[in-house]
């Protein structure tokens, strides 16, 4: 079939593609305005940039935000592994079908519940809220994206490779460390960057657990949104779309290196 | 002169490995049951069955992945069982070849040595020599995924042997290539045993496979042994009709023993026929069932009745099945029996006489084949 | 292996005890508030459990959780209305994102070897930027004064601006928007796996290439739907952001309307009686979803 792509699939692929990233792309945009007013172009300028470092507010939300985020993605993607080690790997166990339902539920479960419930918990054994509180509350969705992410490698990862390892001499550890885990490196990595990004991002959750004096950036973005549009968050949005933007494309370019080489 | 290799047969001789009756099941299923048998040193030992025969059990006994439930396995005299797959003397070369896909075929190689905790230039050694021996010294520094299914299988072998272990397991070692490659292998893997003198004991569902490469080789069914001899023995003397069946081609007749004198019976195989003449050593007594068990190109078939054969049958051409350098002829007799019969093609094709739907002969001596009891 | 050592225990334990703790115990306790009733008080509700009174002041507190909260929530239209409407918005949500997000999976499916991964990776993108930033984008757009009127007004299309931002369309637009992705690799997943030479024994065999498409394409890529459907549908019931900030007074969704009641009334009881009975309307679907996920994990 020459005539595979046809017009049909260029157009809903060309419009798909500015659907997604029109409301993007206008954003940076305007995050480029000399006008306060957001919709009207008054020409070209950075002013909105220099604001927000000025904004001690953002700032220290920034860096609220990136504390827990490191946190939480790295104890989410240890334990994530962990589960999903004993989903794949540890065959059948006592309460086995509980386990997978709580690693697939938090996937689909909506924010407000989570958040929700985690609060009431945190109030309930007398947790004061604060980053600590976050930090728990993002661990815990954060490792059950994680698992799954890792568990799908693991699932095509030949069994008879850890034998292996066992026959060549190496103890059950020995052969977790050398043989397994650098095999599903690349997925322990995206999980980390996922369970990263989701931390980031999420304002539901963070707004539940947190206390005062630990608001993240998705929080002071939000307060600030309610208030409508301004220059300022279009630049702070242009920040963070650019620092995904550029982490994602090195991610996948270094993956797309590594599927070469190895 | 130099004496065959035959160390089984010399019952003074100690054997490397030494498996006494052992059973593994899993849950109420029975994989090896009550099996007993001996390898010796320097045999490239094949075990050859059907899929769920218990044979890659049997292997991973030997590794160490499962332990039996019930018996024991010695290892020159010591007993095997407790000692876990890292620190036995044995290695495995796996059907999927688990080639490590993050390291590149030197260091796969070099892995079991480092565990060893061998010094380093010894290591290097070591993988340089093994690497020259199955000539992937060019290919020293790729990764797996960039090595042809060939070229995995020696890094797989190289591994393995690198170890200098005392018995080297395969798995379907040539299951992943093509036939013509499949052969090739099948002498380079001789080869190197023999230039080693490692034992190998190697599991294959593939009977030519086993017939080519092993000294010995035992058939399982079912969790059992069958039948454990060369391949010769195998083929011309096998013990039971499966054996007969599984092994090459065979037509097997079944009958009443009529006649039983020293040396030979009379086989009532079908009526309105003579009883068919049988050689055989182990002589059952007359009335009981019996089967013939005739491999075709020892059955020759021909338009005109020949004169002095030992069993003469008459029957119409079937099927022909055209092979090149022979042709098998399916015979069936008036009572409904197929005959498989083979004749090499030493004439053209053209000037061949019998096709489909001729009467023939199908003739065989009395030696020709084997007379089973069970 | 059929014996665990303390270590491998010890692997599975560590994620499972942190799931029972964080994850199991917190509905439960969700559960608990929504049976006790509002009370001036820290925390805000009542009863207690006093477990200095030992035995009798167990027996107490369960005497004193009842279903006040849920006979409340039935007998108030708000909250039904909320549910259903949550319900409403979802179903259609998911309709129109998978109209969309199936002909950008075919497409892509049906693009240059050498252009898919570059494709997908623009199509995941915009899912690894800010969810929030994504939904704000949209109300410069859709304002009154926004670019989409202006843009209209501008080429006479319309000659007032038309009032999408603050209704329910502009929720339906975020939804979409938010979760297409979502609805894109699942089925883009189970067109790209499809064999082409499937399309061309249907044509051997006399069928148009519309026909084909839904004799063949359609049904092989049903998985794909399915799993999409549930990714967009469930969370979009919950949602909470998107009819926040784009939806009006008369948008009602119950994620919304459980926030207020938490946030703004402080009706905690109340509150967890509505997460309570969302939770309740969402198993099914998820029970769903998980079959729907093992059994692709086992057939892959």
């Amino acid at each position: 079939m020459t005539n595979r792509f046809s017009w049909f699939s260029a157009t809903s692929l060309t419009l798909g593609m500015a659907f997604l990233y029109l409301p993007i792309l206008i954003l940076v945009v305007y995050s480029f305005n000399e006008s306060r007013l957001v919709t009207v172009w008054g020409g070209f300028s950075t002013k909105w940039y220099g604001e927000l470092f000025r904004n001690e507010a953002f700032l220290d939300a920034a860096w609220v935000t990136l504390r827990v985020a490191l946190i939480s993605a790295t104890v989410a993607t240890l334990l994530g592994t962990l589960a999903a080690y004993a989903l794949v790997r540890a065959g059948k166990f006592r309460g086995r079908t509980l386990f997978s339902g709580m690693i697939y539920a938090p996937l689909v479960m909506p924010e407000v519940i989570t958040g929700l419930s985690l609060l009431l918990l945190f109030i309930s054994i007398g947790m004061d809220r604060g980053i600590t509180t976050i930090i728990l509350a993002h661990i815990t969705f954060g490792m059950c994206f994680a698992s799954v992410v890792v568990s799908s490698r693991l699932v095509a990862f030949d069994a008879s490779l850890e034998e292996a390892a066992c026959d060549l001499g190496c103890t059950p550890v020995q052969a977790f460390f050398y043989v397994t885990l650098p095999v599903i490196a690349p997925a322990i990595v995206a999980a980390w960057l996922l369970a990263f990004t989701l931390s980031l991002d999420d304002l539901v959750i963070a707004s539940f657990t947190s206390g005062p004096g630990a608001t993240t950036l998705p929080m002071k973005i939000y307060s600030q949104v309610r208030l409508g549009v301004t220059p300022e968050i279009n630049a702070l949005s242009t920040l963070l779309i650019g620092f995904v933007s550029i982490g994602v494309i090195l991610a996948s370019l270094a993956g797309k290196r590594a599927a070469v080489e190895t | 002169m130099t004496l065959p290799f035959a160390p089984w047969a010399d019952p003074a001789a100690e054997p490397l490995i030494d498996l006494r009756n052992v059973t593994k099941r899993f849950g109420a299923f029975e994989a090896v049951r009550d099996l007993s048998l001996t390898i010796h040193e320097r045999e490239f030992f094949a075990i050859l069955g059907p899929s769920g025969c218990g044979k890659t059990t049997l292997m991973r006994m030997l590794a160490g992945f499962e332990t039996p439930n019930e018996g024991q396995i010695l290892l020159d005299g010591q007993d095997l069982t407790p000692i876990p797959p890292a620190k036995r003397p044995v290695n495995m070369m796996f059907q999927s070849y688990a080639l490590f896909p993050h390291l590149t075929v030197e260091k796969n190689i070099a892995f079991g040595l480092k565990r060893e905790g061998i010094p380093k230039d010894e290591i290097a050694d070591r993988v340089t020599d093994i690497m020259r021996l199955v000539q992937l010294t060019d290919f020293a520094r790729r990764k797996p995924d960039q090595l042809s299914g060939g070229q995995r299988q020696r890094v797989a072998l190289a591994r393995a042997l690198v170890k200098r272990p005392k018995l080297l397991l395969l798995d379907e070692p040539l299951g992943a290539l093509d036939k013509k490659l499949r052969q090739e292998t099948q002498f380079e893997l001789m080869n190197i045993q023999e230039t080693l003198g490692t034992t190998f004991v190697i599991v294959t569902h593939d009977q030519e496979e086993a017939m080519t490469v092993s000294s010995r080789i035992a058939v399982m069914r079912a969790g059992e042994l069958a039948q454990v001899a060369t391949p010769t023995d195998l083929y011309e003397r096998p013990e039971t009709r499966f054996v007969a069946d599984f092994i090459g081609e065979v037509t097997v007749l079944e009958g009443r023993v009529t006649t039983a004198s020293r040396g030979g019976v009379g086989l009532a195989a079908m009526e309105d026929a003579p009883d068919l003449r049988v050689m055989t050593e182990d002589t059952p007594p007359a009335g009981t069932t019996a089967w013939l068990a005739l491999r075709p190109e020892k059955v020759s078939i021909s338009a005109a009745r020949p004169d002095g054969a030992d069993n003469a049958l008459s029957g119409k051409v079937l099927d022909i099945a055209y092979l090149g350098n022979i042709s098998t002829y399916h015979v069936e007799l008036a009572n409904g029996t197929i005959i498989k019969a083979q004749e090499s093609n030493r004439q053209r094709a053209d000037r061949r006489g019998i096709t489909w739907e001729d009467t023939v002969w199908v003739t065989w001596e009395e030696d020709a084949g084997v007379l089973l009891r069970a | 292996m059929n014996t665990r050592t303390p270590g491998q225990r010890l692997l599975i334990a560590l994620p499972y005890l942190w799931l029972l703790v964080l994850f199991l115990a917190p509905f439960l306790i969700v559960l608990k508030i929504s049976l006790s009733d509002l009370a001036v008080s820290r925390p805000p509700y009542t009863p207690q459990i006093d477990l200095s009174e030992g035995w009798a002041g167990l027996k107490d507190f369960f005497a004193n959780l009842d279903f006040e909260n849920y006979i409340f929530l039935a007998e108030d239209s708000l909250y039904i209305n909320a549910y259903l409407s949550s319900l409403k918005i979802a179903a259609v949500s998911t309709f129109i994102t998978l109209l969309i997000g199936y002909a950008i999976a075919y497409a892509l499916a049906r693009a240059p070897r050498r252009w898919r991964p570059t494709l997908v990776m623009l199509v995941i993108l915009p899912f690894w930027t800010s969810f929030l930033i994504r939904v704000y984008a949209w109300i410069g757009i859709l304002k009154t004064e926004g670019l989409l009127n202006q843009a209209l007004l501008s080429i006479g299309l319309i000659a007032e601006p038309l009032q999408i931002m603050n209704t329910t369309t502009a929720v339906y637009i975020g939804i979409v928007y938010s979760y297409l992705p979502f609805m894109i690799l699942p089925i883009y997943a189970t067109l790209e796996k499809m064999d082409e030479s499937l399309l061309e024994a249907a044509a051997d065999l006399g069928s148009s290439r519309f026909a084909a498409f839904f004799l063949v394409t359609l049904p092989l890529s049903l998985p794909g739907i399915i799993a999409g459907c549930f990714l967009v549908f469930i969370p979009a019931i919950g949602e909470f952001v998107i009819p926040d900030l784009l939806g009006g007074s008369d948008t009602l969704m119950i994620g919304k309307t459980l926030w207020v009641e938490f946030f703004n009334n402080r009706d905690w009881p109340l509150a967890s009686a509505v997460a309570t009975l969302l939770l309740l309307l969402l198993i099914v679907p998820i029970v769903l979803f998980q079959r729907q996920q093992m059994k692709q994990e086992i057939g892959g």
